[in-house]
Parts: structure tokens; C-alpha cells; sequence
């Protein structure tokens, strides 16, 4: 593992459980690097997306969930209990598998939580707007459409609107929890494309069932397997020669 | 997926050990032609080439269909690509069956009464043991059999060395005969190279089965860790 790579986020111990104390995750522990893009692979119900989610805390929308160990963001233990969670999504931002595009205007959906965190005049918020559209690859194709309901967008459309919204509020982490799975390959190609772009700016931590985008798009990977973080590498490695014959079986197909 | 992936490397695998067997046999041949001076087997081995060439594209032609199709990661890519990589050696190393063959045509014309040959037995013996032994290493993923061979190609080069120095001193000596020494140390040359070859395809193997590139005389050693 090369330490040439600021460490983002740092993860130590972390277990998680969902109602009534089944757990889901065990003993997780890894350096997230700055500015990289970290893929986190493993057949259905491992632990993925509910590792994820601790990293901005959205599990705590269920009652009964909850998380120990640490889970360090630039040094901030974010699992204390005085964090600032409006801060912590800010900083932290999440795109889902379904784009989740608000039932308002294309310029709304991201003006939205721009006035949510900033006190902004109107043409500073336009500003962000547009500039979170062409960072997201959207100006070009929405910029005559921006007082159209961000739902007639098509479903690739929607899901960078989503990305968009959350670059919006200038956020360091961006969460990514198979973002493609729900829209088609050429689609996909635009947002693993912006993915690649996207990373000089962000860390991004991405969970995806498709293993040939996790090699294409991810400088790391890490293969959950039980809720356990069973081998965590340069994809590279990961995808030639994994050290753990678990991680080679499962990326193989022999199961999952 | 998986069970189709399975019958493709196995088919890969069966085609390769097939071409793997016309290899040997040819340079199999091609030694006994040094020893015997046998124009008809060298003729053989010259004929049977161009099926041994037309092997090699079919066997790239279905890695690079299975590459696409199935884009193959870890041990699976790794295995495609050494079939890719020993596909190409074995056809060299044909090839340099065939060169020998083409050298030995004019070993016959050479008068009996000049004794001093130069002395090939040692050189076949090793290449034949390193051929062999190589493709054996592959098909049985053996890293301990795939290491003895590499051990062994110092000693060819040597063999190849000594062969040169006695060749240029009879060239010297009997210029009139220089057609057929330079003959003489072209086989000696394609010798070594079989043995080269044959190195490559034992590198691949140990790539094959640690995952780690051990070309240009990086240490065999350190993959053992």
C-alpha cells in the first residue's frame, strides 16, 4: 500500500448492528486515500452500502441502528456525539442507486441546498448552479431546460443532476452507492467518465456490483465479504493478483 | 458464465498441449537430423511448419475472443494471458527446429575425412530436458520444475560459448570449409535459443502461478518469499 496518499478517511474497528444487536459489520478497518477513487466490492448483503452509510452518519435515520469504533475524517472522530451532522453531510455527500432528483425544477434541485448551507445573493447562487452543472458534464444538455422539472430528465441525466447537487454545496467526500446500476451503458460511460474527472477535486468512495467498473474507474478496491474487509489493495492488484483466495474466487465468478 | 468460461480454458489448454507436442516432435527431429545428416527428416520438419504456424494464430485468435468475451480477472487473466505468451514461444521454437534443419542440409556435404567436428550431443540433451521440462511446468503449474529450467539455461549459453570458440579456431584453421562452419555455428546459436525460449515459457509460468514478472534476470529467488 503506498503512503505517498494523504489519508482521507480512517477507519478503526468499526462494527455495526442493525435492530435488535444483529450485526452487520465486523472489526472494519482501512485508510481511505485523498483525491482517489475507492471501489468496495462484495456479493449482495455483505456489509457494503451499510459501511458506506456510516461514513455521514445517514444510518441514523433508522431507529436501533448504530455503529462502534472509529471512523476518523480529516482526524474528526465523526461518530462523537457532538458532531455537526448538517456540516458532516455537507462535507460528505451521497448519490444512491436510484437517482433521488426533488420534484422541482432542474435549477431548484440544486439551488435547493445551496440555501440550505449558504446565505447567497441570487446571482451568487446562479453562479453555483451553473458551475456545479458543468462540473457534473449537465450544462451543456440542461442549460436551455433549467426551469423544467428535474423529473423529465432522463434517468443518466437525473443521476449527474444528483451529482451536481451534491458538488453543489462543496463537499470533500462523495459517496457513491452504485450509482449506474439503474441506467444504461452508454449513460454509465458518461458518469464513470465524470467519475475519473471528478476525483482532482474529491475523494470518492463508490460500492458497485460491477466489477469491470470497479477495475475501470477505481485506484482502490476493497472486497467485503460477511461484513468483514477480507483484502483491500491497489485495484490493480486486486484484479491480477489478489493475495486472498476468497477475493480471487469471488472477482472470478465462481461465486456471489 | 462460469461453466462456459471453464470449456474455453479447457479447450485453450488442450489445443496449446497439442501444439506444445508438434513443437517437441519437430525439434525432436530437428536433432536427430544434426546427429544423422538425414535430409528427409530435416525436409519433414520444414513441411509440418506451416501447420504449426497456422496452430499458433488459431489459439491467439480464440485468447483474444475469450479476453473479450469474458474479460477474465486475477489467475484466469493471468492464465489466458501465459497461453497467449507460450502460444508465441512454441512457435519460435519451431521455427528454430526449422533453421536447424535448414543449416544441416549442408552438414552431409561435408568430407569425412575433416574429424574434428564440432561436439552438439551435450547442447540437444540439455535442449531437449529444458523443452520438455517447460512444458510440463505449465501444464502442471509446477514453479519448482519451472525454476530448474532457468537454472539450467547458464549452462547451455555455455556449452554455446565454448561451441562458438571451437568453431571460430577450425574456421581459421580450414577456411576452405567456411560455409560449413558457419553453418555449424548457426545451429549452435538456434540451440541456445530454443533454450531461451523455453527460459520465457518458465518465466511465464512462475508469472502464471506468483503473479510476479521474473524477466531480465530479476531475481528467481525472491519469488520463492
Amino acid at each position: 500500500m503506498p503512503d505517498k496518499n494523504k489519508v482521507k478517511i480512517s477507519v478503526e474497528k468499526l462494527n455495526f448492528f442493525y435492530e435488535n444487536n444483529h450485526q452487520a459489520l465486523f472489526d472494519n478497518s482501512l485508510d481511505i486515500f485523498a483525491n482517489q477513487v475507492t471501489a468496495v466490492i462484495g456479493p449482495s448483503g455483505c456489509g457494503k452500502s451499510t459501511h458506506l452509510r456510516v461514513y455521514n452518519r445517514i444510518f441514523e435515520l433508522h431507529r436501533g441502528h448504530y455503529a462502534t469504533g472509529k471512523v476518523f475524517i480529516d482526524g474528526q472522530n465523526i461518530l462523537d456525539e457532538d458532531v455537526d451532522l448538517l456540516e458532516l453531510r455537507r462535507k460528505v455527500g451521497m448519490i444512491f442507486q436510484k437517482p433521488t432528483p426533488f420534484p422541482m425544477s432542474v435549477f431548484d434541485n440544486i439551488a435547493y441546498p445551496i440555501k440550505l448551507h449558504y446565505k447567497l445573493s441570487k446571482s451568487e447562487i446562479e453562479g453555483r448552479v451553473e458551475s456545479a452543472l458543468k462540473k457534473a458534464s449537465l450544462w451543456n444538455e440542461v442549460s436551455d431546460k433549467l426551469k423544467k422539472s428535474g423529473l423529465a430528465l432522463s434517468g443518466g441525466q437525473q443521476q449527474r443532476l444528483c451529482i451536481a447537487r451534491a458538488i453543489a454545496v462543496q463537499p470533500e467526500i462523495l459517496l457513491m452507492d452504485e450509482p449506474t446500476s439503474a441506467i444504461d451503458p452508454v449513460a454509465t460511460a458518461k458518469i464513470e467518465d465524470l467519475i475519473t474527472e471528478l476525483r482532482e477535486h474529491y475523494t470518492i468512495v463508490i460500492v458497485t456490483h460491477n466489477m469491470q467498473q470497479a477495475s475501470r474507474i477505481s485506484d482502490y478496491t476493497a472486497f467485503f465479504f460477511k461484513g468483514e474487509i477480507i483484502e483491500y489493495d491497489t485495484t490493480g492488484k486486486i484484479f491480477t493478483n489478489p493475495s486472498q483466495r476468497k477475493t480471487e474466487e469471488y472477482i472470478t465468478g465462481r461465486f456471489g | 458464465m462460469r461453466e462456459h468460461f471453464e470449456i474455453e480454458i479447457a479447450n485453450l489448454r488442450r489445443r496449446l498441449a497439442l501444439l506444445a507436442q508438434s513443437t517437441e516432435n519437430a525439434v525432436r527431429a530437428a536433432m536427430t537430423a544434426i546427429e544423422t545428416q538425414d535430409l528427409e527428416i530435416a525436409k519433414k520438419i520444414i513441411d509440418n511448419d506451416d501447420l504449426i504456424d497456422k496452430e499458433e494464430v488459431v489459439i491467439e485468435e480464440e485468447c483474444l475472443k475469450v479476453l473479450a468475451l469474458y474479460q477474465p480477472v486475477a489467475g484466469d487473466l493471468r492464465y489466458i494471458v501465459t497461453i497467449l505468451k507460450i502460444d508465441n514461444e512454441l512457435e519460435r521454437i519451431a521455427d528454430l527446429a526449422v533453421n536447424i534443419a535448414k543449416n544441416t542440409k549442408n552438414f552431409s556435404e561435408m568430407p569425412k575425412s575433416l574429424a574434428k567436428r564440432v561436439e552438439f550431443s551435450e547442447s540437444i540433451n540439455l535442449v531437449l530436458t529444458m523443452l520438455k521440462n517447460s512444458i510440463d511446468a505449465f501444464m502442471c503449474r509446477d514453479v519448482a520444475l519451472a525454476e530448474s529450467v532457468i537454472a539450467l539455461d547458464e549452462t547451455l549459453d555455455e556449452l554455446h560459448r565454448s561451441n562458438r570458440k571451437m568453431t571460430q579456431k577450425l574456421l581459421q584453421k580450414h577456411s576452405r570449409y567456411a560455409l560449413y562452419y558457419v553453418d555449424v555455428l548457426f545451429v549452435s546459436r538456434h540451440l541456445e535459443r530454443i533454450g531461451d525460449s523455453c527460459t520465457n515459457i518458465c518465466e511465464d509460468v512462475i508469472y502464471l502461478e506468483k503473479g510476479k514478472i521474473v524477466r531480465h534476470n530479476s531475481n528467481v529467488e525472491s519469488v520463492k518469499e
